[in-house]
């Protein structure tokens, strides 16, 4: 047995078994839950997929989207963190480069076309 | 007292009951066997030698291999000795596993660092060194290191170019976050000494220092 594979032993009862095909250009609707006090709530979260990076259970998506007042807003969410209950893929996007930094600087509105 | 002597594997992350993700080393570690006793009557103090990797007798040398016989033991490739207190916990012949640890246990972890060979002051101490352009012909050197006509030496452990890494580190009071008997692994809280396949000798902690948890 290799090392890395005994890596993969512990990191395979962490990993979560139902995750879409996500891919850079997604529109996502994450949903996620966040601790106000001693009540937990589910927060929506929806964007588009700029970056992915890590693999296996450190993989991570960056998702952007622009919030009340055209402020630009980023989360980077862990695949398979247990605060991440359940993501949607609304759109599929198709785009020709992995990291999508360049919609930092799009004025106006973000068009990417759509995969089928 | 527990103790057992492991392999490194590597490091991954896993997430806690709250969600947050804890940076965790992955070690391979026994099945060891308790191999001799040494008591403070016959050897002057008292620890348990552990062997860990059984090996074909062919690997070993005569001296060593008769070491083993003595004992009953299998061939092992590594023999290593613990201090405890308490000798009458263990005995020849005893197997020990992961299954000793449970999580949250406190524990020193012992390794023998990565070398990095013969390395100047600004990589070993973390000094500062000179500007890199500008005219200046002072780079990577290590600067003054001493007074004058006295002390006229150069004072003893001043901080030098030489020899880093490949020595021998504890970290101390690191946690155990879970343990796998089946896969014989441990998963611990944090990075421990050397690289990936170094082995690591590891024992309860000598001085728990336990951290309150933040809320």
């Amino acid at each position: 047995m290799s090392m890395d594979h005994l890596v993969r032993v512990v990191e395979k009862d962490y990993l979560k078994k139902e995750i879409p095909e996500i891919r850079p250009g997604d529109t996502v609707k994450l949903h996620l839950k966040v601790k106000e006090g001693n009540r937990e709530r589910d927060q929506v979260f929806q964007g588009i997929v700029i970056a992915m990076r890590g693999s296996g259970l450190s993989k991570t998506i960056t998702v952007r989207r622009i919030a009340t007042g055209g402020i630009g807003v980023e989360r980077i969410v862990p695949l398979h963190s247990p605060v991440l209950e359940k993501v949607e893929v609304v759109r599929k996007g198709k785009v020709r480069r992995a990291k999508l930094y360049y919609l930092r600087n799009v004025r106006g509105k973000i068009k990417i076309k759509e995969r089928r | 007292m527990k103790m057992i002597i492991g392999r490194k594997v590597g490091m991954t992350q896993i997430f806690d009951e709250n969600g947050r993700a804890v940076p965790v080393t992955v070690v391979k570690a026994g099945p060891c066997v308790v191999v001799q006793k040494k008591t403070p009557e016959v050897d002057g103090y008292a620890a348990v030698q552990l062997g860990f990797e059984e090996v074909p007798e062919r690997k070993v040398n005569k001296p060593i291999l008769g070491h083993f016989k003595k004992y009953g033991a299998k061939p092992m490739s590594i023999l290593r000795e613990f201090r405890v207190d308490n000798l009458d916990d263990f005995e020849v012949g005893k197997v020990i596993d992961v299954s000793v640890f449970e999580p949250g246990d406190v524990i020193d972890v012992t390794g023998w660092s990565k070398g990095r060979g013969y390395s100047g002051a600004m990589k070993r101490w973390g000094f500062q060194g000179g500007p890199k352009s500008h005219g200046s012909k002072f780079h990577r050197m290590l600067g003054s290191v001493g007074q004058h006509t006295e002390p006229a030496k150069i004072l003893k452990g001043k901080k030098m170019a030489g020899q880093y890494g490949n020595e021998r580190v504890t970290v101390r009071n690191l946690r155990v976050v879970k343990v796998d008997p089946e896969n014989n692994l441990l998963v611990i809280k944090g990075g421990v000494p050397g690289a990936r396949g170094g082995l690591l000798l590891i024992r309860s902690a000598k001085a728990p220092k336990i951290r309150k948890r933040e809320e």
